[in-house]
């Protein structure tokens, strides 16, 4: 090789080198722009194994938090950690416990936000960010972490919490991102400019394979559930509802349910006994299950479940939510 | 069959040609500077393996003389020697230099070349979340064909703080990474996307999965090594810094202090319970976990900037960082089993187990071959040394560097210096062997070494101007090896200095003193005379060398004490004693 063919060379090569810095950019500037729509969810938890945290995303200037529906999230008190650093206590706004999201609200206003409806789709193969305090890594102003994958499936859920089928089989986006960890799910997955695409989900196995999942719910999916919480249908009652109680209504005795003694002013709604061949019986409820929705409603008291079963008609089934162990379990009693 | 493959043939050539065309320029362009940088950072890539076989990881060479770097809880349980394999074939041996128990450090020489392939060390203070990096090492140890495995990732994470075990494998200040780091990528490298060393990949965030990748790693940023490896070079097992002082974040995002001790550095320097801190190290501290981050960085003695703020004034100082441990706990702790053995935090690269067996005594075991002579002869035992012999070295490289400026062994008669004090006034300084006398414009002082050095810190406010003196004067007439106990202790910053300076520590009598040479030129810089821990040292600034008898001399000493300069001695006049024959030769060669 002459010089000069050995100069032209290195040209070409180091043109190539210039070229590619735009080719692999580093995600730096982009994650700079969805940090801050990032929040850490503190609540219920921090024993056997159970994380007293998990991930959220503002969806609105004043506070509205999309997260996941857990356990966390079962507590009197919800502190919730924006990006900069500044604590806020959390209020349950709602959950749709099919899907397993809540929305909570925080006292704040011009917060940066991702706006719902301008959430897009992604293709399989799509390269995708996940953004979630996964291990609970960061604190106070530190933050999320950050993964990058491809979406590798776009399919319907098929999995399973212990041995329970869980309840949503709609469409997800399975990642080749390691998603599936503790205090990642309510995470953000966005694609390569940042624009949010799906919600990281709970921990969950591949009912058929029985592999820890690595998903995002598409944001398409949750929109109009988030809207429905927003709206207070799924909210816990209040005395100021005015609701039409029919003559012949749900009872728990009618049920074939007895609760732990009302001792307290929010008891916690424990079944106590089940009656065998009743419709609870029928239904596979045991002692020590926890009722935490009533028809998509939540319940958080022995005397909210009895309220409101008795705003039921007989002839209606009803559709509790229960919490066995560390599982979610639905199941729908009487009807026709 | 044949029909077969033929067809397959056929319709992959089309493909290939198709794709070849489609591919644009700059992603080919792309592709082909990954592969250099893949080739670049693996060529300097170690695999470690234990001599018995048992356990091993990874590690990366940072000097073309065999330096390399890796974790603490990799090279602990292989012991004093083991065997490090480079992609290009080749076995070498290798021996323990330093250890660094709290950081998850540990310095190890290769012997057998001098031109090993080194990392190109990048600053990782420029990393950002969502860089891309790769990791290469020894998962699982399947480098058994030398061949080092590559996994590449995005930085998820920067300045990350994470738990130690009691008080050691702290990782602080550390990059997150979603590059796969498994057990056997302990102590091996973290590159940048253009091949430069960012980190020592050492620990990951493991829970329902057992001991293997969720995409969340960590390694340690190769800023804080860098700050180490002075210390690690020295043989000795390195301490972390303290500030001697606890700190809380208050829901304001003030980050402040709730209790300090008052035999601490901090505390003489002003800093109180109720402060807020501002920043340390240069960095801004905003929360808790950012103090720990910077303190985790440095090394015990280093002197960093310090800002805090009281009824809404500042105050700039610079603090000395004190020890986390005493050399006895630090030595008994590495004595003892390593934390990583029972901690599933730490890939410690033990192949992931099954259910365990009882162990079975088999009596005929062969015992372990001895290290080989290469090796062995590098190593060097001594009580709270990780290898003594690495220390005598370093000292020896030190003191031999002022040699070629400064020779004055053997003078060990009277040294007459005579000058200007910068504030006005003359003095006169007589250093003997037995003592100093000092004449100065208003007063007379003298120092004799019949009586306890910490007795006699005259002048008032100097910190004990002469005895500093003499110590300056008996280093330089007898050296390390006939001054009292030296050793050497790394690299350490000065105030308002640029770069590092080595060190060396001599205890004579009861005070312990500093040396700090520079690394540029090897000239005698500084020194700080303690007469006592907890007090602030007498410090001499030494500079405007000139000859005096053919060895270089300074011609002003500056003397610090605390925050305030106490004097600038502006020498007119140096005589120096003929050298006494008997005296210049040093015994006691390492």
């Amino acid at each position: 090789m002459s010089m000069r063919t050995l100069y032209a060379c290195v040209l070409v090569t180091a043109c190539g080198l210039g070229a590619n810095i735009s080719q692999a950019a580093s995600y730096a500037d982009t994650i700079a722009t969805v940090q801050p729509k990032l929040v850490k969810i503190y609540g219920a938890g921090g024993i056997r194994g159970l994380e007293a945290y998990q991930s959220g995303l503002l969806i609105s200037a004043d506070g509205y938090v999309l997260t996941v529906w857990s356990y966390v999230l079962d507590s009197d008190v919800i502190t919730v950690t924006l990006d900069d650093g500044r604590k806020l206590s959390a209020e349950l706004v709602g959950a749709d416990p099919r899907l397993e999201i809540a929305v909570l609200k925080l006292k704040a206003t011009e917060l940066p936000f991702f706006n719902l409806d301008a959430a897009i789709g992604v293709d399989v193969g799509a390269r995708v960010l996940a953004f979630s305090n996964m291990f609970g890594v960061a604190t106070g102003n530190e933050p999320s972490s950050v993964l990058h994958g491809v979406v590798s499936a776009k399919t319907e859920l098929t999995a399973r919490r212990g041995v329970f089928r869980t309840t949503y089989r709609g469409p997800v986006y399975v990642l080749d991102a390691m998603t599936n960890n503790p205090g990642a799910a309510g995470g953000a997955l966005t694609d390569r400019q940042g624009r949010l695409t799906g919600l990281l989900g709970k921990e969950l196995r591949n009912a058929q394979s029985n592999v820890w999942l690595n998903y995002a719910l598409p944001i398409e999916e949750l929109v109009a559930a988030v809207e429905d919480i927003k709206a207070g249908k799924t909210r816990p009652r209040s005395a100021a509802d005015d609701v039409k109680r029919p003559v012949d209504a749900h009872s728990l005795a009618e049920l074939g349910l007895a609760l732990v003694p009302d001792v307290l002013p929010k008891t916690p709604p424990f079944i106590d006994r089940v009656v065998r061949d009743s419709p609870a019986g029928k239904a596979g409820l045991r002692p020590d299950d926890l009722v935490l929705f009533v028809n998509g409603r939540i319940v958080n008291s022995c005397r909210m479940l009895a309220d409101e079963l008795a705003t039921l008609d007989r002839l209606e089934e009803v559709r509790l939510i229960v919490q066995r162990e560390n599982d979610l379990v639905e199941v729908v009693l009487g009807g026709p | 069959m044949r029909m077969l493959i033929l067809a397959m043939l056929l319709t992959i050539a089309p493909c290939t040609r198709a794709l070849a065309i489609d591919v644009p320029e700059s992603v080919l362009a792309a592709e082909q500077q990954r592969i250099a940088a893949i080739a670049k950072a693996s060529a300097c890539t170690i695999s470690v393996f234990s001599p018995g076989g048992g356990g091993g990881g990874s590690g990366v060479l940072i000097s073309p003389d065999g330096y390399a770097v890796t974790n603490f809880h990799v090279a602990k349980p292989s012991g004093n020697f083991m065997k490090c394999s480079l992609p290009d074939g080749n076995l070498y041996d290798a021996v323990i230099v330093g250890l660094d128990p709290t950081g998850d450090v540990a310095l190890i020489k290769l012997v057998g070349r001098t031109d090993f392939p080194v990392a190109t060390v990048a600053d990782s203070d420029q990393v950002q979340a969502g860089d891309w990096c790769f990791a290469i090492g020894n998962p699982f140890l399947l480098a058994t064909d030398f061949q080092p495995t590559v996994t590449y990732g995005i930085i998820s994470g920067v300045q990350r703080y994470q738990y130690p075990a009691g008080t050691l494998l702290e990782y602080t200040d550390c990059l997150q990474t979603d590059a796969a780091i498994n057990p056997g990528n302990s102590g091996g490298p973290l590159f940048n996307a253009a091949g430069d060393l960012i980190g020592i990949n050492g620990r990951g965030s493991f829970e329902k999965r057992g001991r293997v990748n969720v995409g969340v790693g960590y390694a340690i940023s190769i800023n804080q090594v860098m700050h180490f490896l002075g210390d690690l070079k020295s043989g000795r097992i390195v301490d972390h810094a303290t500030l001697g002082a606890s700190v809380a974040t208050d829901d304001s995002g003030r980050v402040t202090v709730t209790n300090i001790l008052d035999s601490s550095d901090a505390y003489r320097r002003g800093l109180r319970y109720g402060d807020e801190i501002i920043a340390l190290g240069g960095r801004a501290i905003g929360t808790a976990n950012a103090l720990k981050n910077v303190l985790g960085i440095y090394p015990k003695g280093w002197r960093i900037p310090l800002s805090y703020r009281r009824d809404g004034q500042r105050f700039d100082t610079y603090v000395r960082l004190a020890g986390v441990h005493s050399r006895e706990e630090l030595w008994e702790l590495v004595q003892g089993p390593t934390p990583a053995e029972d901690d599933p935090q730490h890939p410690d690269g033990k192949k992931p187990q099954g259910p365990k067996l009882p162990k079975i005594p088999i009596p005929q075991l062969p015992k372990q071959d001895a290290a080989p002579e290469a090796v062995a002869k590098l190593f060097q035992e001594k009580p709270g040394y990780a290898n003594y012999y690495f220390n005598a070295l370093e000292r020896e490289r030190v003191w031999n560097a002022l040699l070629t400026h400064t020779n004055c062994l053997g003078r060990t008669g009277t040294w007459e210096l005579r000058g200007a004090l910068a504030d006005g006034g003359e003095f006169a300084l007589q250093l003997r062997d037995d003592g100093v006398t000092a004449k100065w414009p208003n007063a007379g002082y003298s120092f004799d070494t019949e009586h306890d050095f910490d007795a006699q810190l005259a002048p008032e406010h100097s910190g004990g101007l002469l005895v500093a003196l003499h110590v300056w004067r008996r280093m330089l007439v007898r050296g390390p090896a006939q001054f009292g106990d030296v050793f050497y202790h790394g690299q350490a910053p000065l105030p308002e200095h640029p770069g590092l300076f080595d060190v060396l520590v001599g205890t004579h009598q009861v005070v312990e003193t500093r040396f700090l040479f520079a690394e540029s030129d090897g000239q005698l810089v500084a020194l700080e005379m303690f007469p006592d821990v907890q007090v602030d040292p007498c410090e001499l600034y030494f500079s405007d060398f000139r000859a005096v008898d053919g060895q270089a001399l300074p011609h002003v000493i500056e003397v610090r004490h605390g925050e305030r300069v106490f004097a600038t001695l502006k020498l007119e006049q140096i005589t120096l004693p003929a050298a006494t024959p008997e005296d210049a030769s040093e015994e006691d060669a390492p």
